[in-house]
């Protein structure tokens, strides 16, 4: 199938962009991976499209104020060979693998992940577990909104139409941060059947757990989170952890019920635990 | 003088040696040429819309707006064609009772497929074309979708066909010997499964592909066409467009896949050349993924109730089962949509000693896309049920599944005989094949690793599966029963000026290596170079008429006639060399290119010689008329179908917590007869093998109750990849067939039909000390944490 | 009718300008406009790889960009790839190994081989499946193509 017609405007600064995006009905195009599917196969039929590909500036990994703020248009590619994001983010460095393959990796980009919203994505879960800040831009101003208030439902997040998403704000991880990332997938660099990610503080007396593919959008495990900070992390602890999932609100799909997500979901905690534990 | 014995071990001989494809170099340059990448001049493009219900009715249809949309040509309905196409019923006489209604390329006025094509647009682009396909304006009238085709076989179920009384296509059972008093047996343990297999696809990665031109000065359709069988649609064109069949061409240069998907009458190609012809302009069809998700054809899908009963000594006393399947609202057209489970009846238990054999299988109308055959028509069924009960019975008498095949596998000195079926077998080597997959494999240390695997939790499968392919079929298979599908094939030689050889086969090329296996034929036999033969497939106008590629047959087949015509072309070729060198036929030789005596001496080159009677036939003696070309046909007339068979393995571990099976290594023993390119056939086997794997474990085409088809992209069908495949082990026993000279028999289907059988029996054989068993395809995270009552 | 816009870039060496349809992708501008038909098209939707081909130095999915987009950029397909030399010891590979039946995936296999390849893969045959998860092959099983390459990259192929 072939894309249905639009507008083209390859924009070359941030204000020509998102003076493109108030005018229009028009969508940012960032490294198409999952734009250009949806609309070659007809699902989505934009009246025009901004091309981000060319705005100076958007994207690069620099560090400021222990922050690590990742331009939205850094690839996935970009992001794996950072030297910085392994130092700061270790979590994104070991998830990245995972997503997609490589030739997707060398177009897509973190900022399009984030506003697309998929809830099989992992990057929505890691920005979850990372305590992110997505920073939003339109002609009228900027502001910045915690992960956690960003990813609303399915495809659906805090950012207007005519917003863009300019950059992804982490904290810096310290060295001993422990982290553990875990996805269940049939075939390599597929959307997983199930997803955890996790952060905690080399004591556990802070743990952060995020899932993906279990429900409509990324979501964070908060009573698991509570059965796990502040304890040792045993056995004990972690299946309390697990029996506190039913929180989230499981969603099925074609391959999974959403009883299979559950229980799925819990293998995929344990797992990542492990890792966190290691 | 040219003894049949010698062409094996002559110097000059390519058969049996690792020859690489010269297409593999072009085509590793992207030098290829598929179907779409030609591009013909005033060429326009089709589109089709497709009905988006199972079954409905179109109460109307408005393409008034689509008539007018930028760079549309002509929108065409079904009733537009009416005039111009005759429509096609998919039975065969031999399939006795077979019933299906005529088919129209273009629903008429009832759509009983989601994505049947409702109508056409053609258009200066696919794009443009695509855009007024949206502009079509169709109402229709929903009908209850009949999805399950066991609810389809209720007495009240609406039917699909008014014209019949039931759902019910066609019917076939067989009873051998006494299997009621075979289950009653003192002493005999009985198993009894209900097996289901999902309905996959063959996902060719080039999509279906149809460009049509029309010349009306000579009343000739030209079709490139992707596919495998070009004189079977010279025929159908011709008589469903009203054509002389001569006046039809069929041009199939490269395919890029094709496992049977591409060798069946599709109304959207039919279409595309009838609206050549009307609009006397080349027209191009490229299916896109989601159109051949729900138009190429689909396979399996059925349901399988099954017993076995087994004597204390491990003997199969008896073997039961009923079959039902679905297959679309139609029998496809020409082959008809009956064979796979004709050949689930055939083929179930073919290896094995069997005196009670009983089934019955029921073939029925359903809204879902069409099924027909796809690569390994009905093996992987048959093996699945009968190595799947086997294993089962194997472990219900504690017996090791080896020793279980060892005690009912028929001997490899008891040929010629029958199956339970009645399928005549000769040249098997079951018993050797498992000695040597067992070798292979080092059974007995796997099962020493597996046992202490599980001490550690891991779950560990081996499983095996005992197999005869269907190849090198004769006129039986669908000859006998009226269909215009040629099973006997034909090839051509000749000796041009410069000493080459051009040769031509009505078998075709899909990537399996059919060009390079008839060089090393007419090479070897003849006496040349293979780097001095160009050979010629996929081209009714160039080459001799025959079936095309399908049941395994172009090696055997095509293989054959190539041999036999490279024979008598030497025989012409000494008896001119012999007049010019006085000297006698049987006292010369060919080799490398040049005519020799017997010992090798060169006498004069292939060159001269061609010259000599192109160019300077006052030289030869005047009664002397020399021939440089000769053309042989063969078909198999003592067997309605070669069989092989084969023995595999496959070693897998079961995630017990996420249901998730991978396959660690898989051995497979193949007979295939004379072994003619190893290189080219293990790859053939391994191919097969990953086709199985994904049959067994990723791939199904699902469908919600009221018949969408729901994953229909590449996203969400899942291919086997890269990542989860293991490698293969590939062995060989040769036994060459008696039928022919060559002794070849196929090999393309074996491990799609064998893999299946291996991988279920390696899950069930891991999960057995949980007390669990799965015997449903593909065996899926969720249905292992099923079976496993995980969830 | 379809919008268009005018396109400079260059593909396997030599300058192109064109005026192009902005809806239509890279693929379909080589194929149709340019007659370069090694690259294939397998879904459109950029799960198949068959249409993987070097933009600016990465190899990326041809049917997931436009081709307005490659204004300005470097492209080389696989016709490229054999004219230059740079596929020599990897196509050498592939038809040792007959890691191509059909060869309908090739081009797009050879890319992403290649990219494993230049830069410094190892001849690990997981690392080699991981890297080649997302090109599909229909024919092969994928073993020949794993050991193609890591043929070349343990040096066993002369091109
Ligand atoms: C075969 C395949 C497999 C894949 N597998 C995975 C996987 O396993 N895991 C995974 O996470 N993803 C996967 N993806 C998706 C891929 O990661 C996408 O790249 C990513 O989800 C979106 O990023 P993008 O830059 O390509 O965004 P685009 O496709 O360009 O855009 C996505 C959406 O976000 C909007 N958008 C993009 N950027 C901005 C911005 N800066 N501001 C506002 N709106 C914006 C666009 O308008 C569009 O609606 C896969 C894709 C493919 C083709
Ligand atoms: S055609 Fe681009 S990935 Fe399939
Ligand atoms: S060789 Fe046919 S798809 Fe790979």
């Amino acid at each position: 199938m072939k894309a249905p017609d639009f507008d083209y405007h390859r924009a070359e600064t941030l204000e020509a962009a998102l003076a493109l995006m108030a005018e229009e009905d028009a969508f940012a195009l960032a490294g198409g991976q999952s734009l250009m599917p949806m609309m070659n196969l007809r699902l989505t039929a934009p009246e025009a499209l901004v091309d981000l590909n060319a705005v100076d500036g958007l994207a690069g990994v620099r560090i400021e104020d222990q922050r690590l703020t990742i331009g939205a248009m850094t690839r996935y590619a970009a992001l794996e060979a950072s030297g910085e994001v392994a130092e700061h983010a270790p979590l994104v460095s070991t998830a990245l693998p995972y997503i997609a393959h490589p030739a997707i990796r060398n177009r897509g980009t973190i900022g399009g992940s984030c506003a697309l919203a998929d809830p099989a994505a992992e990057m929505p879960a890691l920005l979850l577990a990372l305590g992110a800040e997505v920073h939003l831009q339109n002609v009228k101003g900027a502001r910045s909104v915690a992960a956690d208030e960003f990813f609303l439902g399915l495809y659906e997040t805090a950012r207007e139409d005519d917003e863009l998403v300019v950059a992804i704000q982490l904290p810096v991880a310290s060295k001993r941060q422990r982290i553990g990332f875990h996805e269940i997938t049939r075939r390599h660099g597929d959307y997983a059947m199930a997803g955890c990610a996790i952060v905690a503080t080399e004591d556990l007396s802070e743990v952060r757990i995020a899932f993906f593919a279990v429900s409509d959008r990324a979501v964070r495990a908060r009573a698991a989170e509570a059965a796990l900070a502040g304890t040792s992390g045993g056995k004990a602890e972690l299946e309390n952890a697990v029996a506190a999932l039913s929180e989230i609100d499981f969603a099925g799909d074609m391959n999974a019920s959403t009883h299979t997500k559950r229980h799925l979901a819990g293998v995929a905690l344990r797992r990542a635990w492990a890792e966190v534990m290691a | 003088m040219t003894g049949p014995l010698t062409i094996f071990d002559k110097p000059n001989s390519y058969i049996g040696k690792t020859v690489p494809r010269p297409d593999a170099r072009r085509l590793a340059e992207g030098r290829g040429r598929f179907v779409d990448d030609k591009q013909l001049p005033r060429m326009v493009h089709a589109a089709f819309l497709r009905s988006p219900y199972a079954h409905a009715k179109i109460t109307k249809l408005d393409a008034s707006d689509a008539a007018t949309s930028a760079g549309v040509v002509a929108v065409f309905t079904g009733a537009d064609l009416v005039p111009h196409v005759e429509p096609y019923v998919g039975v065969l006489t031999h399939l006795a009772g077979l019933r299906s209604p005529p088919q129209h390329p273009i629903a008429v006025d009832r759509v009983r497929w989601q994505g049947e094509p409702v109508a056409m647009v053609v258009a200066t682009s696919r794009a443009a074309a695509e855009d007024a396909a949206e502009k079509i304006i169709v109402d229709y009238e929903e009908l209850p979708a009949l999805t399950d085709p066991e609810a389809a076989l209720a007495p009240d179920a609406p039917r699909l066909h008014a014209e019949f009384d039931s759902n019910l296509a066609w019917e076939r059972t067989v009873d051998v010997g006494d299997v009621d008093a075979a289950f009653q047996l003192d002493g005999v343990t009985t198993v009894e499964r209900e097996f289901r297999f999902g309905r996959h696809t063959g996902v060719t990665l080039e999509a279906r592909t149809a460009l049509a031109e029309y010349d009306p000065a000579e009343d000739r359709l030209t079709f490139h066409y992707s596919g495998q069988a070009p004189h079977m649609m010279q025929f159908i064109f011709a008589k469903h467009l009203g054509l002389p069949e001569e006046n039809v061409r069929i041009v199939a240069e490269d395919v890029g896949g094709s496992f049977g998907i591409k060798i069946h009458t599709y109304g959207d190609e039919v279409a595309t050349a009838a609206a050549a012809k009307l609009l006397k302009r080349p027209v191009k069809f490229v299916a896109d993924r989601n159109e051949s998700f729900v138009s190429d054809i689909h396979a399996r899908d059925h349901i399988i109730r099954a017993r076995m009963a087994v004597t204390g000594e491990g003997m199969i006393a008896a073997l039961e089962f009923d079959d039902i399947t679905g297959i679309g609202p139609y029998s496809m057209y020409p082959r008809t949509s009956a064979i796979e489970a004709n050949q689930v009846l055939n083929l179930t238990g073919a290896p094995y000693e069997i005196e009670n054999y009983r089934a019955r299988a029921r073939v029925v109308f359903q809204n879902k896309n069409m099924m027909c055959q796809y690569r390994a028509v009905g093996h992987p069924i048959a093996m699945a049920v009968c190595d799947g009960l086997l294993e089962d019975a194997a472990a219900a008498i504690g017996m090791d599944p080896v020793e279980m095949r060892r005690r009912n596998l028929m001997g490899d000195d008891s040929y010629p005989r029958a199956s339970a079926a009645g399928m005549k077998l000769d040249d098997l080597s079951h018993h050797k094949a498992i000695v040597k997959l067992t070798e292979l494999m080092g059974y007995d240390a796997l099962r020493d690793d597996q046992a202490k695997l599980r001490d550690a939790g891991v779950y560990r499968g081996i499983g095996f599966c005992s197999m005869v392919e269907v190849t090198n079929p004769s006129p039986m298979f669908y000859g006998v029963g009226g269909a215009p599908i040629a099973s006997q094939d034909g090839a051509t030689v000749r000796l041009d000026a410069g000493g080459g050889l051009q040769i031509a086969s009505s078998v075709t090329e899909q990537g399996q290596g059919t060009n390079t296996i008839l060089a090393q034929i007419a090479a070897g036999v003849f006496g040349v170079d293979i780097d001095r033969v160009r050979v010629k497939t996929g081209d009714t106008e160039a080459t001799p008429y025959g079936g095309g590629t399908w049941a395994s047959r172009g090696a055997g087949i095509g293989g054959e006639a190539m041999l036999q015509a490279a024979v008598a072309l030497k025989d012409q070729v000494l008896e001119v060399a012999a007049a010019i060198l006085q000297s006698s036929p049987d006292k010369l030789d060919i080799r490398d290119g040049h005519v020799t005596d017997l010992d090798g001496a060169e006498r004069m080159s292939l060159m001269d010689l061609a010259r000599t009677v192109y160019y300077r036939g006052n030289e030869l003696p005047p009664d002397l008329k020399p021939e440089l070309i000769a053309t042989r046909h063969y078909r198999v007339t003592e067997f309605p179908f070669v069989f092989t068979n084969g023995a595999m393995a496959a070693h897998v571990e079961v995630d017990t917590e996420t249901g998730i099976v991978r396959v660690l290594d898989f051995w497979a023993v193949e007979d295939c007869g004379r072994v003619l390119n190893p290189l080219l056939v293990d790859e053939q086997i391994r191919g097969g093998v990953v086709q199985g794997i994904g049959g067994a474990l990723f791939e199904e085409c699902l469908y919600s109750e009221d018949g969408q088809m729901l994953n229909a992209s590449m996203a969400d069908y899942l291919v086997p990849m890269a990542a989860e495949m293991p490698d293969i082990h590939v062995a060989h026993i040769e036994t060459p067939t008696k039928t022919s000279v060559l002794g070849a028999k196929g090999a393309g289907e074996a491990g799609t039909g064998g893999a299946p059988a291996a991988v279920m029996n390696a899950v069930n054989d891991a999960l057995r000390p949980l007390g669990a068993s799965i015997w449903q395809m593909p065996m899926t995270p969720e249905r292992v944490l099923k079976a496993l009552g995980v969830v | 009718m379809s919008k268009m816009q005018s396109v400079s870039l260059t593909v396997n060496g030599e300058a192109v300008t064109a005026t192009v349809s902005v809806r239509k992708h890279l693929v379909d501008f080589l194929r149709e406009d340019l007659g370069l038909t090694g690259s294939h098209v397998g879904c459109e939707h950029g799960v198949c790889g068959a249409c993987t081909l070097e933009v600016n130095g990465a190899m990326v999915r041809g049917c997931l960009m436009l081709a307005v987009q490659a204004d300005g950029a470097t492209v080389t397909t696989v016709e490229g790839l054999a004219d230059s030399g740079r596929s020599d010891a990897i196509r050498a590979a592939f038809a040792e190994r007959n890691a191509l039946q059909c060869g309908y995936c090739t081009p797009g296999m050879l890319a992403s081989a290649l990219e494993y390849v230049e830069a410094g893969g190892t001849a690990d045959r997981d690392a080699i499946r991981a890297h080649l998860s997302g090109n599909y092959c229909r024919c092969t099983g994928y073993q020949s193509i794993v050991e193609a390459i890591s043929d070349v990259i343990s040096g066993e192929v002369d091109a």
